[in-house]
């Protein structure tokens, strides 16, 4: 459990993805099973532990800490787990040679009751140093967060025992904690697991970005739109019906409207989207309501009905059919997709056209919501995961450009956290007052950060805590791929995906564009 | 308040003012007596008549403030009486030379604690409790949440990270008197010899533990080597250098921060610290209350910090227990 607890711990502190995969990966390799499967279980959130409830901590803790100090305590600390585990008095005998093992701490937190919680924390509690006590009553109370990702901790994985991550993500959906032939596997004592009865996920196919240089035939190429959805793998086996994201996270529980609609077995690639009210495929900013849900309600999924807009078949029935030819695998989408309901699944059209002066132009009009761009793939590609040379392009259309003046100005983290680097910027409203419109942490190069910064210190007007606010005389050109209306934002607009072009120190800030001509980009877009 | 002992020593927001001594304990305004606890810079100031204080505390403050006329060295366990007080004193353990103050006057004894902790520290003698009526203490870490780790497991943090990565720089932030030098004392002890490097701030103080007989091994200034010298070396820096234009240099740095309020996550995280060392030169909650266990004194009186918890915990145990409530005195980066 101190291994686990000192991983947790530098976890918490440490920001830069390398360093975070460096921790993970020495854990893993130095610690035995079962322990390192199950601390894999929780850095993943794949780790189903009945939840503590915090009343009955603070009851243990009112029986063993004078409740001033305790309040006292609490209030300065702002965390319960945290609280607990620095005041937890330590037992008077140190009986505490040997740690009890992770696993142990997660076996106990398994099978324990309402009635014995108390009883069993306590043990535990007692047995475990400050560190370990707040490991433990993180694990006990749900959730670390310690800002590490399932993905993260599968590629850790990976580079501790040099596999290959695409092949980690098509075994993971099959294993249970603690990952027994996972580590078989890593450590050559077995083969990959199978997955023939299980629900699996396979590694996503990727497109690289169509640059200006890049010269394609377009007789070998097809062209289809690009959804402004979440990707997702639908793969139905025996019965088990899972929706994955990209990143291969199981979100079927987000969305069972389409899990229940997945009726016939096999594995297909499409586009998550909801509909607004006249049935079309509604804006991303919908779909993120849906994501953010914890529990679908009945009123969600009849608001904001979700359904699937096919690309491609990667399973069908139990035929793999990943190494046939493009053409070929659309024709057996199409037949597939006979079988299952209309209102849930559809097939994404192959766009008319033979040439790029003709895609150009469908591209250039691309406004609707939901169309991000085009894609553009080989006739004649096999389905192969990750991002292959030469096979699929996304064309994204080119970003809206606004001039906007720089507002206030926040510190960043990690190697940023030196310089102001998250730069919140406005627009124009009728009445002459700058009203923000977005915020944007990149786009820019190290000199011009730099640049920036040095401009935030030398026209600072106050100072907040971390944000300092400027004059309002730095006008920034930004890049942005769409402006949706939003309620929560004082100028009604929020744009997607904000990043700082260029600073266009050559323009007074009176002349920067206003609230209405971005809204006018709303309009663009819906009509 | 009229009932307390030891009613010849009054608390103001500028310090303790012992009336037959006519003289004060760490004021914050110049006096014309003043007894020094130790050369931190909200307990030690300059332009005093007379300054009272242990060889080491007159040592710093001359390299801190220049030359003190009136400077006159008391070594631990020497007595000498001002006024009709005698004055004695003993090791606090805080920092190299800090005292606590014990003073005799009319049947009464006060000991005045200034900053100290119990914990073992190789640069400075240890704490020595001594019974007393009166016990005026500090409470910096004055909250049960605070209890500092061993030293030991902190610095094996910082061995285990550097050899994790060793292309990176380990940058440690470290108060520039007492908490620095401590621990390059116990990188030593845990078997670390390779150069250490130091931020400007920190190259006088350092040689000035020398010069007073504390080993550092390999320290060198930071300034004018090549940021890629740093790479899987420690360099060491005032807490306030961290997040400052001066560290822009490091080459892809851990940063560490060695205080006991890296105890607490959240004000941890708030400093951008990679790497939080809960490293003090302060009592932690267990030291502050065991302390007044030991000393069994009548009365306690808290000079600065969270001082609340330590009273209430005083009544529970029927000790007669004051805030005194010191003006300046900031512990926040030496902690
Ligand atoms: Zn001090
Ligand atoms: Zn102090």
């Amino acid at each position: 459990m101190r291994a686990f607890a000192a991983l947790l711990d530098r976890l918490l502190y440490t920001r830069s993805r390398n360093a975070k995969l460096a921790l993970i990966a020495q854990y893993l390799l130095l610690t035995p099973d079962p322990d390192r499967g199950w601390a894999l279980a929780a850095l993943t959130s794949e780790l189903d532990l009945p939840a503590v409830q915090p009343l009955i901590i603070r009851t243990m803790m009112a029986e063993r800490v004078d409740p001033v100090l305790f309040d006292l305590s609490y209030d300065y600390v702002g965390d319960l787990a945290e609280t607990c585990a620095l005041l937890w008095p330590e037992p008077e005998i140190v009986k505490r040679t040997e740690q009890p093992l992770l696993s142990d701490v997660v076996v106990r937190l398994a099978s324990l009751t309402r009635a014995d919680a108390p009883k069993v924390m306590a043990t535990l509690l007692d047995n475990l140093d400050a560190s370990a006590r707040w490991a433990c009553l993180k694990l006990a109370t749900g959730g670390l967060r310690i800002g590490v990702s399932a993905r993260l901790a599968k590629t850790a994985v990976a580079q501790a025992f040099s596999l290959n991550l695409d092949d980690i993500e098509e075994v993971w959906h099959g294993l249970q904690p603690p990952y027994a032939e996972l580590f078989d596997w890593a450590e050559k004592r077995a083969d990959k697991p199978s997955l023939e009865l299980l629900p699996a996920f396979r590694p996503f196919m990727l497109a690289q970005p169509l640059e200006a240089g890049d010269t394609l035939s377009p007789e070998d190429y097809l062209a289809e739109w690009k959804w402004d959805g979440i990707r997702v793998q639908v793969v139905r086996n025996a019965e088990h019906v899972r929706v994955f994201s990209r990143t291969g996270d199981d979100i079927s529980a987000s969305f069972p409207d389409v899990s229940a609609a997945m009726t016939i077995d096999g594995v297909v690639d499409g586009e998550l989207l909801v509909r607004d009210t006249t049935g079309d495929p509604a804006s991303f900013n919908k779909l993120q309501q849906r994501l953010g849900r914890k529990r679908v309600t009945a009123k969600d999924l009849a608001e904001y009905p979700a359904f699937v807009r096919l690309y491609d078949i990667l399973l069908d029935g139990k035929e793999d059919v990943r190494a046939l030819p493009l053409l070929e695998r659309k024709q057996r989408l199409n037949t597939f997709a006979v079988g299952l309901p209309a209102e849930r699944f559809d097939v994404s059209p192959v766009l008319d056209g033979d040439s790029f002066e003709a895609w150009e132009r469908l591209r250039a009009d691309a406004r609707d919501l939901a169309q991000e761009g085009l894609m553009l793939k080989r006739k004649d590609s096999a389905y192969v995961g990750g991002r292959k040379a030469g096979l699929w392009y996304k064309w994204k259309r080119d970003p809206l450009l606004a001039d906007c003046v720089l507002m206030y100005a926040q510190r960043g983290h990690g190697k940023r956290s030196s310089f102001y680097s998250d730069f919140t910027f406005g627009a124009w409203s009728t009445d002459g007052t700058l009203l923000p419109v977005g915020k944007a942490y990149f786009g820019f190069t190290d000199a011009e950060l730099k640049w920036l910064d040095s401009w935030v210190r030398n026209h600072t007007v106050s100072t907040f805590g971390p944000v300092r606010e400027v004059e309002k005389a730095l006008v920034l050109e930004v890049a942005f791929d769409a402006v949706q209306s939003s309620a929560r934002h004082k100028s009604g607009i929020a744009m997607r995906f904000p990043r700082i072009a260029r600073i266009r120190n050559d323009k007074p800030a009176n002349e920067a564009d206003t609230v209405a001509t971005l809204q006018g980009f709303i309009a663009k877009a819906a009509a | 308040m009229n009932t307390h002992l030891a009613t010849w020593i009054s608390p103001h927001p500028q310090g303790i003012y012992v009336k037959p001594a006519d003289a004060w304990i760490d004021p914050s305004l110049p006096k014309p007596v003043a007894l020094v606890t130790h050369g931190h810079a909200d307990h030690a100031r300059a332009g005093h008549g007379k300054v009272l204080a242990t060889p080491e505390t007159l040592a710093i403050m001359r390299h801190r403030f220049g030359p003190q006329p009136g400077a006159q060295a008391l070594a631990y366990g020497e007595t000498i009486t001002i006024g009709d007080v005698s004055v004695r004193f003993v090791p606090a353990g805080h920092v190299l030379g800090s005292a606590q103050i014990v003073l005799d006057y009319a049947g009464e004894r006060v000991v005045v604690s200034g900053d100290y902790k119990r914990r073992p520290d190789s640069t400075c003698q240890p704490f020595e409790p001594v019974a007393c009526d009166v016990f005026i203490t500090e409470a910096t870490f004055g909250l049960p949440v605070f209890r500092h780790p061993d030293a030991a497991l902190e610095i094996a943090k910082v061995l285990a990270a550097l050899a994790l990565e060793p292309e990176r720089t380990m940058l440690i932030g470290a108060y520039a008197l007492g908490k620095s030098q401590r621990l390059i004392q116990l990188l030593r002890a845990a078997g670390y010899h390779k150069p250490i490097y130091l931020h400007g701030a920190l190259v006088p103080l350092v040689a000035l533990y020398e010069q007073l007989g504390v080993p550092m091994g390999d320290v060198r200034p930071a300034a004018g080597e090549k940021p890629d010298v740093f790479r899987g070396h420690i360099v060491m820096a005032p807490p306030s250098a961290l997040n400052d234009r001066w560290s822009r240099r490091m080459l892809d740095p851990v940063t560490a921060i060695a205080s006991g309020w890296m105890q607490v996550r959240q004000r941890a995280k708030q400093r951008n610290v990679e790497l939080p060392l809960v490293i003090s030169d302060h009592a932690d909650w267990d030291e502050l209350t065991q302390t007044i266990t030991d000393i069994k004194p009548q009365e306690v009186w808290v000079t600065h910090g969270r001082e609340e918890a330590l009273i209430h915990w005083c009544a529970l145990r029927q000790i007669k227990a004051r805030a005194l409530s010191l003006l300046g005195r900031n512990d926040d980066e030496e902690a």
